[in-house]
């Protein structure tokens, strides 16, 4: 061990700068915004994950924004264990009818003020799961949604682009 | 006086005397009666053949078993709707028959556990592959098994997670820290994907069964267009076998190491898991260089593959493996020598070899309790027949068993990678697909273990599909496998398992 961590301090860290921030993410954001009344949170940014029917590929992406190379902890950003101690909520998958409830219960359990971001194509629309029998077909449909991230998976980049927007804009 | 069925020694024996449906390939599919069904399943109690799927399909269900030589695809027509339950004699099947009966709505006689399993009575619908009868979703309770004794209590988790992980709900019975049951309840995440590709052309199909379970999308992709070109009767070319095999065992390579850290880090030793989870980072990025896509979703199509790699992919996908090969060994050393990490996994979560067997698990979960099956030698697909590659296979069944498995197949896929990458031939891409008809069943190995697809099409649309994932023989085990560990160590055993909901539940 006593090598890698060695290693490790020669080398420097492997963390990346920032990308900047999506215009798009910004324009639906700075809406959400103005509805909200300029509620101001800290710097220091709380994330519940909730996957709502996703295949699993967006939270491969969301684990991969903790790795050393985005290293999503220096902007503030964390991920929680519990939705009480949560600001946002980050949801995936098109919202099965069986994760319905335990969504409505998740934000209902999230204190205010709390932004919602929609990850993935399915969590926009249903994706393309949008017509089952078993899909209620897009987070909006459950809960206010502030930001969607499109993608199938959105990348860590985009990913982060969008939350980097939705605290720039939440400050 | 009732009829005599005699024991068939074989598969293959089996096929030659009932008789093959014609169409259906590459391995046969027999049309059995009530009574060699029966048969067929007292076989599977004994263990002359496992189980490897069962599903509904109109007016009879299939269940696919295998032994040592060959598979075979086992229909029962069942124009009543009813079957006799294979599950009462051979339990591995108890999930899917629940399963059966919910979406199609045929009962299983005998079925020795009649509750709902993926309907949790929230769709609106019954038995939406059968009668499809609309009815109000009341989100009806679901009796857990009860535990009795004295000082037990219950621990309810789920189905949101504390972590960023899929939705299930898990009960545990606790005596203390120990515990004495732990029940799952799934089907959560069911989004009805085999509807979906009911009807479906077969672009459609390929984007659903990629969307079966993420980190598998490789694995679904290929199993799903396998199946397709075994019922069409077409091959894809060459060069698209090695692409395939390229992205699946960088598939193998991303999930092994992002697993090997997680593990390590739900032993709380988080310097492993930072560096796994750089190596993963660079095995996804070379793919995305490659592949255009970090997953390589959507890469495989019925045919062949969609786009080829240029220079600049293969020169980083070089690079990724040089990376990993130099560095992996450290990383291998550490935890060797980390004993306070090999005090969390050895001995942790024990997974008997009796039991492996018996669910027919895949993976590194079955090769980690001495079951050394490998879909890429048993069912031998291109290019695999062509490349040199172990089969590790441990007896321990514990954390550290399933943890070494993984870490002995990173070296096997590294080696993989660098022989494709060799030999990797010219060539076209991809293959028109003929408008026939016909059913073909396929087995691929993902990173999990054996992904099942069956499928019939006609006229360029899929008339059925099932896709089973390989975690439907593993679930189940997890139950067996955390008995009198304690609650502590439940996340460790869960994630050396790393059971899919999404594949699971569809």
């Amino acid at each position: 061990m006593r090598r890698l961590l060695f290693d490790s301090l020669l080398k420097g860290p492997v963390t990346e700068a920032p990308p900047a921030p999506d215009p798009d993410a910004l324009a639906e954001l700075a809406q959400a915004v103005n509805r909200r009344a300029r509620e101001r949170l800290g710097r220091s940014l709380s994330i519940r994950a909730v996957d709502a029917g996703s295949c699993n590929a967006c939270e491969l992406e969301l684990h991969a924004l903790n790795n050393p190379f985005y290293d999503l902890e220096r902007y503030g950003l964390h991920f929680v264990a519990s939705p009480r101690h949560a600001d946002v909520l980050v949801v995936t998958g098109p919202v099965t009818k069986n994760m319905r409830e335990a969504l409505e219960r998740t934000y209902a359990a999230t204190p205010d003020p709390k932004w919602v971001v929609a990850v993935g194509n399915c969590a926009a629309n249903g994706g393309v799961f949008a017509g089952s029998y078993a899909v209620v077909g897009g987070v909006s449909k459950v809960v206010p949604v502030d930001l969607h991230i499109p993608g199938c998976p959105p990348s860590p980049r985009q990913l982060l682009a969008g939350l980097l927007a939705l605290l720039e804009t939440a400050r | 006086m009732t009829r005599t069925i005699p024991a068939f020694e074989s598969l293959a024996e089996l096929a030659d005397a009932c008789g093959q449906v014609p169409g259906h390939e590459p391995w046969p599919r027999i049309v059995v009666d009530a009574a060699l069904w029966r048969r067929l399943g007292r076989q599977l109690a004994q263990g002359q053949w496992a189980l490897l799927g069962l599903w509904g399909d109109t007016g009879r269900v299939h269940a696919a078993l295998a032994d040592a030589e060959g598979l075979l695809v086992a229909t029962l027509e069942c124009p009543d709707g009813r079957f006799d339950s294979l599950a009462a004699v051979h339990p591995p099947a108890l999930r899917l028959e629940r399963a059966i009966r919910d979406l199609w709505g045929y009962e299983p006689v005998g079925l020795p556990d009649t509750r709902p399993w993926l309907d949790h009575d929230r769709w609106g619908v019954l038995q939406p592959h059968g009668a499809a009868t609309e009815v109000p979703a009341t989100g009806a309770d679901y009796p857990f098994l009860p535990a009795e004794g004295e000082s037990l209590h219950q621990i309810p988790v789920g189905p949101v997670h504390a972590g960023i992980i899929e939705p299930g709900h898990f009960r545990f019975t606790a005596n203390g820290e120990t515990v004495v049951r732990l029940e799952e309840r799934l089907g959560y995440v069911h989004k009805g994907i085999e509807k979906l590709l009911a009807g479906a052309d077969l672009m459609r199909g390929a984007e659903l069964a990629g969307r079966c379970s993420g980190d598998s999308t490789v694995a679904y992709a290929l199993a799903f267009s396998r199946a397709v070109e075994a019922a069409l009767g077409v091959e894809a070319p060459p060069r698209a076998h090695w692409l395939r095999a390229l992205m699946a065992e960088l598939e193998r390579l991303a999930n092994h190491l992002g697993d090997i850290g997680a593990v390590c880090n739900d032993a709380a030793f988080a310097i492993l898991h930072a560096h796994c989870g750089v190596l993963r980072e660079r095995v996804l990025r070379a793919a995305d260089a490659a592949f255009g896509h970090r997953l390589m979703r959507d890469r495989i199509v019925p045919g062949g593959i969609v786009g080829d790699v240029d220079s600049k992919g293969f020169a980083a996908i070089a690079a990724v493996i040089d990376e990993i090969e130099r560095r992996f060994p450290a990383l291998s050393e550490l935890y060797e020598n980390t004993a306070s990490l090999q005090d969390r996994t050895a001995g942790t979560g024990i997974l008997e070899p009796g039991l492996a067997a018996r669910y027919a698990a895949g993976g590194f979960v079955g090769r980690a309790s001495g079951r050394a099956f490998d879909a890429r030698r048993f069912a031998a697909y291109p290019p695999y027949t062509r490349l040199a590659f172990p089969v590790p296979v441990l007896k321990a069944g514990d954390v550290d068993a399933r943890v070494r498995i993984r870490m002995l197949e990173v070296d096997a896929s590294l080696s993989l990678v660098r022989q494709i990458l060799e030999r990797l031939p010219p060539g076209e891409l991809w293959v028109t697909l003929p408008a026939g008809a016909g059913e073909g069943l396929a087995l691929v190995e993902g990173f999990r273990g054996d992904v099942l697809a069956w499928v019939r099409v006609a006229s360029g649309r899929i008339e059925r599909c099932h896709l089973r994932d390989p975690s439907w023989f593993q679930w189940p085990l997890l139950e067996a496998a955390i008995d009198g560990n304690i609650v502590a160590d439940f996340p460790l055993c869960n994630k050396s398992f790393n059971c899919s909901y999404s594949g699971h539940d569809l």
